[in-house]
C-alpha cells in the first residue's frame, strides 16, 4: 500500500490537525498517557550480553510515524542487548526499503504482511488470506525465496477500520458492525473518506461493495479525520493504529465479514543478518514487540502525531514502560 | 544499451496504458485506456482553466493599474513571491479547514499559484513601456484609460503573455495533486500506484506533459493573434521596437571609400 503520499500530506496537515484537536490530544497524553503501555512487570528486562559487542546490525524503517517508532524500538532494544546498531530510518516507500534489504544496505526493517504480499510478491488484494497467521506464513514463504527471513509477527493489525465521529455513531444508534451500517436505510446516501488509492482497491472501497453490498459515496483525501470532523464525509477508512483513534472522539465499526486483509508487522531481515545476530538477537526483536497491541500502538502513534514527541523518545518510553530497559 | 532498451520498454508500457484498458495492479477493476485518460484529461483541464481565467481576469487589470500608476511595486513583487514560496500541497491541506474537500479547494490553491507570474509580469510589462511612447500619447490628448488600453497594454502584451504561459504550465503541472482533495485528474494514476502501476504513472505523466505543451502552444497562437500588426511588423523587420528606433536615428555619415 502506498502510504508515502498519505504521509506527505498527513505531515503537512499535521499543524492544522493539532490546531483543531490539540486540546483533546493533550488531555489524552497527560491523563492516561503512560498507563496504556505500562505492563505489570511481566516481561523480562533485556540483558546486555558482552558477547554481542562487535556484531553490528543496521535497522531500517519506512518514512511514517509508526515505522519511525518501530525502527527505533528495535534498534534501541538490540543496542540494550549489546549489539552495535546503525539505523536508516527514513527509507521512503516499501519498494526502496525492500531493495535496501536485498542489496544489503540495511539488515532488516519492519514490514506489514499485507503490504509485502501485494507490493513485493504480486498477490492481488483479494488473494491475500484474511487469516493473519496464514498471511504471515505466506509472506514468510515468499520472503524466503529472496533470502529474507520474516521474523514472528507483532500482535497489532494496522489494517483499515471504518470509523465515524462519536456524534455520528450516536445519531445512527451506535451500530457495531459494517453489516449493520450497510443495512441502514440511508446507506447509499452516506459518504466515506479514504486515502486516494482506496477508491479502486478490492480490499478497500470496492470491497465494501462486493462483500457488504454497500456503496457509499467516496471522498478521496489524505486528511481522513478532518473529513469527518468538518462534515465532508460521514465515515472514514482509518488505519487500525492511527494515533487519532486513541482519543475518545471516534467510533470504529467491526469488519464482521473479514474484508480487510491483515497488516501485521514482521521484521524482514536478510538471512545473513539473522545468522549474525543469532537466536539471541532474534529473541530480542520478537520479544519487544509482544506487548504491542493495537491500543498500545495507537497510543505510541498519538504521542508522536498529536503530542509532537520525537519517535526516538517515544520508543525509549515504550521500552521503559513495558519494562524492557530501565 | 540495456538501459535504453528498458527505458523504451517502460515508455512502450506507458503508451500501451494510455491506449488500452487493463486490469489494475491490485486487481478487481479495469483502469487506463483512452476512455479513462480522456475523462481524466478533461477534469484536469477544467480544474486548471477556472483558476487561470480567474487569475487573468482579476490580476491583469490590477497589474495594469499598478504599472500605470507606477506604484505598488512592493505589493506586486512581494505578494507574488509569498504566493510562490508556499507549497501548493501545504495550501491544499490548509484550505481543507475552510473550503472543505473538493473542486473549490483545489481551484483556490491553483488560483493562488497562478497569480504571481501573471501579476508580476503585467506590472513589469507596463513599467517597461518606454516613457516617450506614453508621453507622446498623453501629448496627443489621450486619457489615462486610453493610454492603458491603446499604448501600455499592447506594448506590454508579450510580457503579460509570458506570465500567463508560465502560470498555465505551473498550474497544469500542479493539478496532479487534485486527487488528494477528491478531484480526479491526470494525477490520479500518479497518486494511486497500487492501482495503476508504473505504466499508469508514466502514462499519466506523459499525458500531462503533452497536454501542457499543447495548451502552451495554443496560448502562443492566441498571443500572435492579439499582438498588434505594428508590433508584428516591427519584429518581422528584424528587430524589436527598440532596434527600430535605433535604425530610425540619423544615419552616421559614411566614411569615404578609398578610391
Amino acid at each position: 500500500m502506498n502510504r508515502t503520499l498519505r504521509l506527505i500530506l498527513a505531515a503537512l496537515s499535521a499543524a492544522l490537525l493539532t490546531l483543531t484537536i490539540a486540546a483533546c490530544g493533550e488531555e489524552e497524553s497527560t491523563g492516561g498517557g503512560g498507563s496504556e503501555t505500562e505492563q505489570t512487570g511481566a516481561v523480562e528486562p533485556i540483558e546486555e550480553d558482552p558477547a554481542n559487542k562487535g556484531t553490528s546490525v543496521t535497522i531500517g524503517s519506512k518514512n511514517f510515524t509508526e515505522q519511525f517508532i518501530l525502527g527505533n524500538v528495535y534498534a534501541q532494544a538490540l543496542e540494550a542487548a549489546g549489539f552495535e546498531v546503525d539505523t536508516e530510518l527514513n527509507l521512503g516507500s516499501e519498494q526502496i526499503a525492500f531493495k535496501a534489504v536485498e542489496s544489503g544496505q540495511i539488515d532488516g526493517y519492519p514490514e506489514y504482511t499485507g503490504t509485502a504480499l501485494t507490493s513485493f510478491f504480486g498477490y492481488k488484494t483479494d488473494e491475500v488470506p484474511s487469516d493473519d497467521v496464514e498471511a504471515y506464513e505466506l509472506a514468510k514463504e515468499e520472503y524466503a525465496k529472496d533470502g529474507i527471513t520474516a521474523l514472528a509477527q507483532a500482535p497489532f493489525d494496522n489494517t483499515f477500520v471504518v470509523t465515524s465521529t462519536v456524534e455520528t455513531a450516536e445519531e445512527l444508534g451506535n451500530l457495531t458492525t459494517i453489516t449493520e451500517l450497510s443495512e441502514l436505510e440511508e446507506a447509499s446516501e452516506v459518504s466515506i473518506a479514504g486515502f486516494p488509492e482506496c477508491r479502486q482497491r478490492t480490499d478497500c472501497l470496492l470491497g465494501l461493495e462486493e462483500v457488504y453490498d454497500w456503496t457509499p459515496e467516496f471522498v478521496s483525501t489524505e486528511a481522513q479525520y478532518e473529513a469527518i470532523e468538518k462534515g465532508d464525509s460521514d465515515f472514514v477508512f482509518g488505519f487500525g493504529t492511527d494515533g487519532a483513534l486513541s482519543t475518545d472522539k471516534y467510533y470504529t465499526y467491526e469488519d464482521d465479514e473479514n474484508l480487510f486483509p491483515p497488516y501485521h508487522i514482521t521484521m524482514s531481515m536478510s538471512d545473513e543478518a539473522v545468522e549474525e545476530i543469532g537466536p539471541e538477537g532474534v529473541d530480542v526483536i520478537e520479544r519487544v514487540q509482544e506487548p504491542m497491541t493495537e491500543d498500545v500502538m495507537r497510543e505510541l502513534n498519538a504521542r508522536v502525531d498529536l503530542d509532537k514527541q520525537e519517535p526516538e523518545d517515544v520508543a525509549t518510553e515504550y521500552l521503559q514502560e513495558a519494562g524492557f530497559i530501565d | 544499451m540495456t538501459v535504453l532498451a528498458s527505458l523504451l520498454g517502460d515508455f512502450g508500457e506507458a503508451i500501451d496504458f494510455i491506449l488500452h484498458e487493463r486490469e489494475s495492479v491490485s486487481g478487481g477493476v479495469q483502469v487506463g485506456g483512452l476512455g479513462e485518460m480522456a475523462d481524466l484529461t478533461l477534469r484536469h483541464l477544467l480544474v486548471s482553466f477556472v483558476p487561470i481565467v480567474a487569475a487573468v481576469a482579476l490580476f491583469v487589470p490590477l497589474g495594469l493599474y499598478l504599472g500605470h500608476k507606477g506604484r505598488g511595486e512592493f505589493v506586486a513583487i512581494s505578494a507574488s513571491n509569498v504566493g510562490r514560496a508556499v507549497p501548493s500541497l501545504a495550501l491544499l491541506a490548509f484550505f481543507i479547514a475552510y473550503l472543505g474537500i473538493g473542486f473549490a479547494n483545489v481551484a483556490t490553491v491553483l488560483f493562488l499559484l497562478a497569480i504571481p507570474a501573471i501579476l508580476t509580469n503585467t506590472y513589469v510589462g507596463v513599467r517597461q513601456v518606454e516613457r516617450e511612447a506614453v508621453d507622446a500619447a498623453r501629448g496627443m490628448g489621450m486619457t489615462d484609460a486610453q493610454i492603458v488600453r491603446k499604448v501600455e497594454l499592447p506594448l506590454a502584451l508579450p510580457t503579460i503573455f509570458a506570465g500567463v504561459r508560465l502560470s498555465t504550465v505551473a498550474v497544469l503541472a500542479t493539478a496532479i495533486i487534485a486527487p488528494l482533495a477528491n478531484w480526479q485528474t491526470l494525477g490520479t494514476p500518479i497518486t494511486e500506484p497500487q492501482t495503476y502501476g508504473p505504466a499508469g504513472q508514466l502514462g499519466a505523466a506523459l499525458t500531462v506533459a503533452v497536454v501542457t505543451l499543447g495548451v502552451d502552444g495554443l496560448l502562443r497562437l492566441l498571443q500572435r493573434a492579439m499582438t498588434p500588426t505594428g508590433l508584428k511588423l516591427a519584429s518581422r523587420g528584424g528587430g524589436s521596437p527598440r532596434r527600430m528606433k535605433r535604425l530610425a536615428r540619423p544615419t552616421p555619415t559614411r566614411r569615404e571609400s578609398p578610391a
